[in-house]
């Protein structure tokens, strides 16, 4: 049973279509990451299910009850604003506080001094400081609970706001990238701790980032969202390995994918520069896109391997070293991720040769969407390692 | 080497013309300053001490005579009481309308245009002129208001006739006048708030609008707040043209006010000392009101 | 924006708001209303907008035959106009110099800056206005426009907005060989513009305001401001011809409506920036 889902949640903006009926589902404690590029409409739909905002359409169900006309602060979520949203004029303590006092205490009870002097506020209270007390614990933040949003440091706010998402144990986590405001090597470590928390909190995330590597790092799975569409929503592995779209391969994975165009002729024989493969003849549209990852695209001597190249240059990364060749045939230029030992001997205008593993080449079609893999036939094993 | 030692760095020599060139574009500025506001206020602290009066020749110090005097000066004890009345009434009520069409207009998508012009007008309007037509409104027997209020029975006072009631008519004026102003303000700093903090308090659990304006609204308007009384303050404090246009301090006294009795004494009866005695007394109440504002509260408004 | 529907909130909140401009703007309506009545009618005391007989005419040419309403409006405009010239002429090189070049003066100028503000005209006017006696300066165009000519509100608006212009701007300019005046002429000036206008409301609306000072040096009819030569006004007329008092507040008031109505925006930006910085 999942725990929240989301049916074809439309949006549009002054006739500009946001969100084209995007569908979600999510099991129990899951973490999904929303990403794409900036404009995907990702922030809108986190807001749509946060209920800061109304989709035209569209059907969004929270732990079993149909919400889409319930206001946010009747949805039972939470959620980690970029900026945290922390109220300045308040402690960390009050601001973890506050999602308690709202629910448990009534408005006349939130007086200053009358508040004090109602029946049974002083209880409620106290219950509401001992559970931001083992909140702010948890997380490590307990030393930092009088003090003002203004005094403390990025990392320490971001803290505050998870505490305070985390404080009521809703049913349903959204984070609108929490971590992009923070430094670089922050964010790395960041990352480990959310998903720690997640762990601990078990309930289901919906994380929002622009950053593939965030989220590829980690989703239990991710969904993939260019356009207003929704492209794929799968394990990251499978995202990598597998993707369904060329968008999403060109999206996920540093450094970029390879694409290289090419056209299927009449019976079904793919051509690609001085390369040529063997596909189904019923696809759709003749012309078709062929990727492979760097990872995969190893170097040969002059006049060996599938593909002719001239390198253009070298990127040195410590680790690897990332090979940009210009193809012979085509004036495509390919990546190909080698070892530096592998690298040593190359200098630019060098002529090499290139191959691909076969397993790992990824064919799409004219409309992006992927071939299935069996339609590459045995043909191309026999043509590379010919 | 040691011609090093005698000359002048280009470093130095560019610090210089810098340093000449600042003096030069900033002295017309310093002079003007110390002719007009430097000098004239030391002169009328020192004229508070003497018995200086326009008109004749000598004049002679009488150290703190004046303000023995002001003390026991009926008028000026009324006028400051006064003073004191009208700025108790105007500022809070015109804050508060301030505040409240502020708050109106933000929420509403629709004439925001409109209605920030209609209460702004009275702002931009010549205030003499203005004050002269609330006297033909405020007229006893043939002024609307009176008529409007007679439709309901109610018999309307002489608002600025009757000695109990001037002052308030006189506010009422005060805060039609001064409205737009701090709605103006008050739309400012609603403006700067970050929405984000709505979302966050919407998720939190603060449905209503009083929720809202309790956990986010006020405490963001404070720096706006502190602002607006502060000017509102001083504002109602230099309270002069509709005194001077409609009541002349009357009747008995009745409106007199702070500047008005300081323009009576010095420019009407040329009692320049005497008066000068009363423009400190008059700075310094200006001069606690900022103190009060800057060194008490700026602090606890601003979170940053 | 969508507009929301019409929920019973914002029903209230639009009648409000409504009744709310009325009566702001009942002043202004029986103003134009009773402009045009005549005598008679308005001691009927009746609360009809429209007067019953039309005496516009009458009313305006005896507001204008008291006092010289142009006249009026001459001074107003000359002596704001000037005023401002020259507080922005003397200010801007000020702030300038204070905010961006080095000079051992700059603190004790900055004290003297925030001093200043505390200071209004009406803490001067009795010292200043004896000086201008004594030199036989009253009722004069100088005794009107001296004493405002520095304007400490200025230095300190124009202080704040320079300081947050880049310093790489004059940089680059000095680099290309700029003199200090070219630099203030055709990097500060055009950047500062904004705020120029923004001021320029603010002193403008206060000084065209102003009755105090204008009523202690003035006693030439010849040189009333607008609001002086309304007092004036009310001084010959009797007091009880409210029809030609109204027609006289609608001339002397109309002019600055009218600019206020067409550069509303300015204004209301002028007045949020002067006051977000002060």
């Amino acid at each position: 049973m999942s725990v929240f889902s989301l049916r074809q949640i439309e949006k549009s903006f002054g006739g500009n279509a946001i969100l084209k009926g995007v569908s979600l589902e999510a099991e129990a404690g899951e973490f999904i990451a929303l990403v794409g590029p900036s404009g995907c409409g990702k922030s809108t739909l986190l807001r749509i299910v946060a209920g800061l905002d109304h989709a035209n359409a569209g059907e969004i169900r929270i732990g079993g009850r149909e919400v889409s006309q319930l206001r946010a602060a009747d949805r039972d979520i939470a959620m980690v604003f970029q900026s945290y949203a922390l109220y300045p004029h308040l402690t960390a303590g009050q601001n973890i506080a506050v999602p308690l006092a709202m629910r448990k205490l009534s408005g006349a009870q939130r007086l200053p001094f009358v508040g004090g002097i109602l029946p049974g506020q002083r209880q409620i209270c106290s219950d509401i400081q001992r559970q931001v007390q083992a909140m702010a614990v948890s997380l490590k933040i307990d030393h930092l609970l009088d003090r003002k949003p203004g005094q403390m440091s990025g990392g320490q706010r971001q803290r505050v706001a998870l505490a305070r998402a985390m404080v009521r144990n809703p049913s349903v986590f959204l984070m609108d990238e929490p971590l992009s405001n923070l430094d670089a090597n922050l964010r790395v470590h960041a990352r480990g701790e959310i998903v720690e928390l997640h762990r601990r909190a078990g309930v289901p995330t919906l994380y929002v980032t622009h950053d593939q590597s965030e989220a590829l790092s980690m989703a239990d799975r991710v969904a993939v969202m260019i356009g207003g569409n929704l492209l794929q929503l799968a394990a990251p592995q499978v995202i990598y390995d597998d993707p369904s779209h060329i968008e999403v391969a060109r999206f996920v994975g540093q450094p970029r994918i390879n694409l290289l165009p090419g056209q299927r002729d009449a019976d079904g024989v793919v051509q690609f520069g001085d390369l040529r493969l063997a596909s189904s003849p019923d696809t759709v549209g003749t012309g078709v896109t062929l990727g492979v990852r760097p990872e995969f695209v190893s170097l040969r001597a002059e006049g060996q391997g599938a593909l002719a190249a001239r390198v253009e240059r070298l990127e040195f990364l410590g680790s690897e070293v990332i090979v940009f060749a210009k193809l012979a045939a085509i004036g495509e230029t390919m990546l190909a991720k080698v070892t530096p030992a592998e690298a040593r001997s190359l200098v630019a205008g060098q002529m090499i040769g290139l191959d691909m593993e076969p397993s790992r080449v990824l064919l799409f079609a004219e409309n992006g969407h992927r071939l299935p893999a069996e339609q590459i036939s045995a043909q191309l094993r026999e043509t590379v390692h010919g | 080497m040691a011609d090093a030692v005698l000359t002048m760095s280009p470093v130095e020599t560019a610090g210089r013309r810098e340093a000449r060139t600042a003096w030069l574009l900033a002295s017309p500025a310093i002079l003007l300053m110390l002719l007009f506001i430097v000098l004239p206020t030391i002169a009328v602290i020192v004229l508070g001490f003497t018995d200086f009066e326009l008109g004749y020749g000598s004049f002679r110090f009488v150290g703190l005579e004046n303000y023995h005097e002001l003390m026991s000066d009926r008028t000026f004890r009324k006028s400051l009481w006064n003073t004191t009345v009208y700025t108790a009434i105007v500022t809070p009520v015109s804050i508060a309308l301030g505040l409240g069409i502020a708050l109106l207009i933000e929420s509403e998508p629709r004439g925001r245009s409109f209605f920030r012009t209609v209460y702004f007008l009275p702002v931009a309007s010549l205030l003499v002129a203005m004050a002269t037509v609330w006297q033909y409104l405020f007229h006893p027997s043939i002024g609307p208001l009176n008529t409007f209020l007679a439709l309901f029975g109610i018999p309307g006072p002489n608002w600025l006739g009757a000695s109990s009631i001037v002052l308030y008519g006189l506010s009422i004026i005060g805060i039609w006048q001064s409205v737009g102003f701090n709605m103006v303000l008050f739309l400012a700093g609603l403006t700067a708030i970050p929405r984000e903090l709505y979302s966050a308090a919407e998720v939190d659990g603060a449905k209503s609008s009083l929720d809202r304006f309790r956990l986010v609204t006020w405490p963001m308007l404070g720096p706006t707040t502190l602002f607006v009384t502060t000017i509102s303050v001083i504002n109602s404090v230099k309270v002069f043209e509709t005194v001077k246009t409609l009541t002349e301090g009357g009747p008995n006294k009745a409106s007199e006010m702070l500047l008005f009795t300081i323009y009576q004494e010095g420019f009407v009866y040329l009692k320049v000392g005497y008066a000068s005695a009363m423009t400190v007394v008059f700075l310094a109440i200006l001069v606690v009101l900022m103190a009060l504002q800057y060194w008490f509260l700026d602090r606890k408004v601003h979170y940053t | 924006m969508m507009t929301a529907p019409m929920s019973f909130g914002r029903v209230c909140r639009l009648s409000l708001l409504s009744i709310g401009a009325l009566v702001f703007l009942a002043p202004y309506i029986f103003m134009i209303s009773t402009a045009g009545k005549g005598q008679s009618e308005i001691f009927s005391a009746t609360l009809s907008l429209i007067p019953q007989q039309w005496a516009y005419v009458a009313n305006f040419t005896k507001a204008f035959s008291r006092v010289s309403m142009g006249n009026l409006l001459w001074n107003g405009v000359l002596v704001c106009g000037i005023i401002l010239v020259l507080q922005v002429i003397i200010a801007v090189p000020c702030a300038y110099a204070m905010a961006k070049l080095q000079f051992r003066g700059a603190r004790i100028m900055m004290s003297l800056v925030m001093l200043g503000l505390l200071i209004p005209i009406h803490a001067t006017a009795l010292p200043l206005y004896v000086a201008f006696d004594k030199l036989s300066m009253l009722n004069s165009y100088t005794a009107l426009v001296a004493p405002f000519s520095i304007s400490v509100f200025a230095i300190f608006l124009f202080l704040q907005f320079f300081r947050a212009m880049p310093d790489d701007l004059i940089h680059a300019a000095r680099l290309d060989g700029m003199s200090e005046a070219g630099i203030v002429a055709r990097v500060i000036v055009p950047n500062a513009w904004p705020s120029v206008t923004a001021f320029a409301i603010f002193s403008v609306v206060a000084h065209w305001n102003d009755l105090f000072w204008p009523l202690i040096v003035i006693t030439n009819q010849g040189y009333a401001t607008p609001p002086l030569g309304l007092l004036f006004f009310r001084a010959a007329e009797a007091g009880d011809d409210y029809g030609a008092l109204m027609a006289a507040t609608l001339i002397i008031t109309l002019p600055l409506v009218i600019v206020f109505l067409l550069a509303q925006k300015r204004f209301v930006e002028g007045i949020t920036m002067t006051g977000l910085k002060g």
